[in-house]
């Protein structure tokens, strides 16, 4: 009796959890399942969706919003087995021309073409290019990121030094020693050290680009063991180990964040990205003293990295127009113009469209940051940033699907150098041998 | 009592205060980095990361309110449903399935053990493909129903160990004195076993309601919007651009409140359930 009544009390609660589910309201129309990476952009975008809702009455729509690696990771097993939770991913460029290549993702360039004003041809050339697959878009960009070198001009200022318009690397590590210098106690410079191919992998591959470096040569050959590739990071690991911060080993981009915005920083290679943190007021002590440089070169021309967040279609949709609905809502020229409206010109997705930045409230707002974030987009390509061709895409990342793993673990050798556990010698061989197990398992395929 | 505490030496005393000091320092160890999340999910966003930490602030509920905009009810009620329902049906088949085995042992119990908790043996994770494949199959992706079947499963087989343990101690005499009095099978079970292993059965569920509350790989990797739990719902604070402590730390601390609420309701039955002294 008494065990009836529990169990009718938990079918009760069933009933309940049912129509308390994110998708209460929305009658008989459709439901389409938004699966996010959990970064203050989508936040937003999932704070404005009722936007979306009110006009487009017949669809609702759910978010699964989760961390990076864990979004990944669900959205890739999710693709590759059509598993069909998802109406909408959010991929990069990563992905982006392996999946369309597998046949995972719907190409989205009829349905690009046939929205009224959806212009594909204003997103930036190289983020646009990156997301495509035999000349078609599979995924379009809701923002994009290159690389720049953040330093306070405040501090310089006041030791009396100058950032270069166009820095080098040798030139950055004498401003991180001066800056030392006149400012004890402060580090030079912040840069990643947290193991991983998103991680510290990011940086350092520019680095390694522009002293000439490479993966693999054009036939697969692997060559982490050569002289430039040993000297770029040779001089990352040193230029960390004497001017970085302290636990330089397990930081990654949020522990820069913090440090940089806290001011005890004067210098920090990262993300175009992070000015949401360092001209945030409430968020960082810097804001309003900062100045933006390019990616800091040595060989080459630019430096920059390229990276975009985008939004597909898995083939697996059973919704694809509904899904595409939502995308356009979220990629198109109007977007930015609702952020703003509703949350202010700072928050407005960047490193997507040339047109907004065209927009004269966005400009004045992002001033001090849209100019060098647009330039080194502009330019963050492998022509602008490597000495040599390479078999593969990609600029910090290598777009092959053994990188995840590969780079993870080569990242690791990085981060004990940088640890002080290992020599700078030793990590390399380690990850040469890693790199040539990948490299052969190509020259067979090729062969 | 009181003349053993007089009769304590010097030296020997000194040692008790020094053992509790350890004592006191470990648990404040232990329990520190909970109290600076709960102190953490006061902050503003601002005071939640400064270096030094501040440890006076102005204390603001902002963090929680946001939780609330941000929907946080239907993974609370999932994760409440998923929980309730699987610890029931944990506690409806460990219980008979542990009388078996220690009031009636039959032949190969041992084995029977032994099978049980070799099923906790094997890495989840080495069992997740096709787990997701036979979910995706049948169309049991993000289906609460998926999470409370493979959390009954998950937690049975620690539930029949430990009720097999507490049934063990119930003296044969007063199995024998019950048979005596006339009593059947079902009266003996409610009226004389039952009452005697409530601690028991009280440790049992609890451990079954916290590991079903945090589980976290299963509900990742087989639930999308519907079916999510409030794991899910934490993590979604994490991320790698921006800095939320204060409202990650809030979240974390409303995640734990109905485990700490639970463990704080079957507080006295647990103590003397965890103790294995429960009968004698």
């Amino acid at each position: 009796m008494r065990l009836a009544a529990v169990l009718g009390a938990a079918a009760a609660l069933s009933a309940c959890a049912g129509a308390g589910a994110l998708t209460s309201g929305s009658g008989d129309g459709t439901t389409i399942v938004v699966a996010v990476v959990s970064n203050p952009q989508m936040t937003d975008a999932i704070a404005l969706a009722d936007d979306f809702r009110a006009a487009h009455p017949g669809v609702d729509v759910d978010f699964v919003s989760l961390p990076e690696n864990e979004s990944r990771a669900k959205i890739t097993a999710s693709v590759a087995t059509g598993g069909g939770e998802f109406d909408v991913i959010m991929v990069s460029n990563y992905e982006t021309a392996m999946w369309a290549e597998n046949g995972w993702l719907v190409d989205l360039q009829p349905y690009a073409d046939a929205t009224d004003d959806y212009d594909t041809d204003d997103f930036i050339a190289p983020v646009r290019e990156s997301l495509s697959y035999q000349g078609d878009m599979y995924s379009v960009p809701f923002y994009g990121e290159s690389s720049f070198l953040v330093h306070r001009e405040d501090l310089f200022e006041a030791a009396g030094l100058t950032m270069p318009e166009r820095p080098t690397w040798p030139e950055v590590r004498e401003l991180a020693a001066a800056i030392e210098e006149a400012n004890p106690g402060m580090n030079g410079i912040c840069l990643r050290g947290l193991a991983g191919w998103g991680e510290n992998l990011a940086p350092l591959n520019t680095v390694i680009n522009t002293f000439g470096g490479q993966w693999f040569d054009e036939d697969w050959n692997a060559r982490l063991d050569t002289p430039e590739v040993r000297e770029a990071v040779e001089f990352y690991v040193d230029l960390v180990r004497e001017h970085g911060q302290a636990g330089a080993a397990t930081s990654g981009f949020a522990d820069c964040a913090t440090r940089y915005g806290q001011g005890q920083a004067a210098m920090w290679y990262d993300a175009t990205s992070m000015v949401n943190v360092v001209e945030s007021p409430e968020d960082s002590v810097t804001a309003g003293r900062n100045g933006y440089a390019p990616a800091p070169v040595v060989e080459t021309e630019a430096s920059g990295w390229l990276y975009t967040w985008s939004l597909g279609i898995p083939a697996s949709s059973e919704h694809p127009d509904e899904a595409w609905d939502f995308i356009a809502w979220m990629t198109d020229k109007d977007y930015p113009h609702l952020v703003a409206e509703e949350l202010g010109w700072e928050r407005v997705p960047p490193g997507s469209r040339t047109s907004t930045y065209e927009i004269p409230e966005y400009a004045e707002v992002a001033a001090a940051f849209a100019e060098p974030t647009l330039s080194s987009m502009e330019v963050a390509d492998q022509d602008h940033t490597m000495t040599a061709p390479v078999p593969y895409d990609g600029i910090q990342f290598l777009a092959i699907p053994e990188f995840q793993d590969l780079g993870t673990r080569v990242g690791q050798q990085i981060s004990a150098a940088i640890a002080g556990q290992i020599s700078v010698d030793e990590a390399l061989d380690q990850a040469q041998r890693y790199a040539e197990t990948v490299g052969e398992s190509y020259q067979e395929e090729g062969s | 009592m009181t003349t053993a505490a007089v009769a304590v030496t010097g030296p020997r005393r000194r040692s008790a205060g020094l053992l509790t000091a350890l004592t006191w320092i470990i648990g404040i160890v232990f329990f520190f980095p909970v109290l600076w999340m709960v102190i953490t999910a006061f902050k503003h966003e601002a005071d939640a990361y400064t270096d030094p930490p501040r440890l006076f602030f102005t204390p603001t509920l902002e963090q929680f309110r946001a939780l609330f905009d941000a929907g946080a009810w239907p993974y609370f009620l999932n994760s409440l449903f998923a929980t309730t329902v699987s610890t029931l049906l944990v506690l409806l088949l460990a219980v008979p399935a542990a009388y078996a085995l220690a009031i009636r042992p039959v032949k190969k119990t041992q084995d029977v053990l032994f099978f049980f908790i070799s099923t906790k043996m094997l890495p989840v994770v080495a069992v997740i493909v096709p787990i997701y494949v036979i979910a995706g199959r049948i169309g049991a992706l993000d289906n609460i129903w998926t999470l409370v079947v493979l959390y009954t499963a998950m937690n049975l087989p620690i539930a029949v160990w430990m009720m097999r343990s507490f049934l063990q101690e119930i003296p044969a005499e007063v199995l024998e004195a019950a048979a005596m009095d006339g009593a059947s099978l079902r009266q003996t079970l409610l009226r004389v076993m039952l009452p005697m292993v409530a601690p028991g059965l009280a440790a049992t569920a609890l451990i079954c309601v916290i590991f079903s509350w945090n589980e976290f790989f299963f509900s990742v990797n087989l639930t999308a919007s519907q079916a999510a739990t409030v794991p899910l719902f934490l993590v979604g604070f994490m991320t790698s651009e921006g800095l939320y402590w204060a409202q990650l730390a809030a979240a974390a601390t409303l995640a734990s409140l109905p485990v700490v609420l639970a463990g704080w309701v079957a507080q006295k039955q647990l103590v003397r359930g965890l103790s294995m002294g429960a009968i004698k």
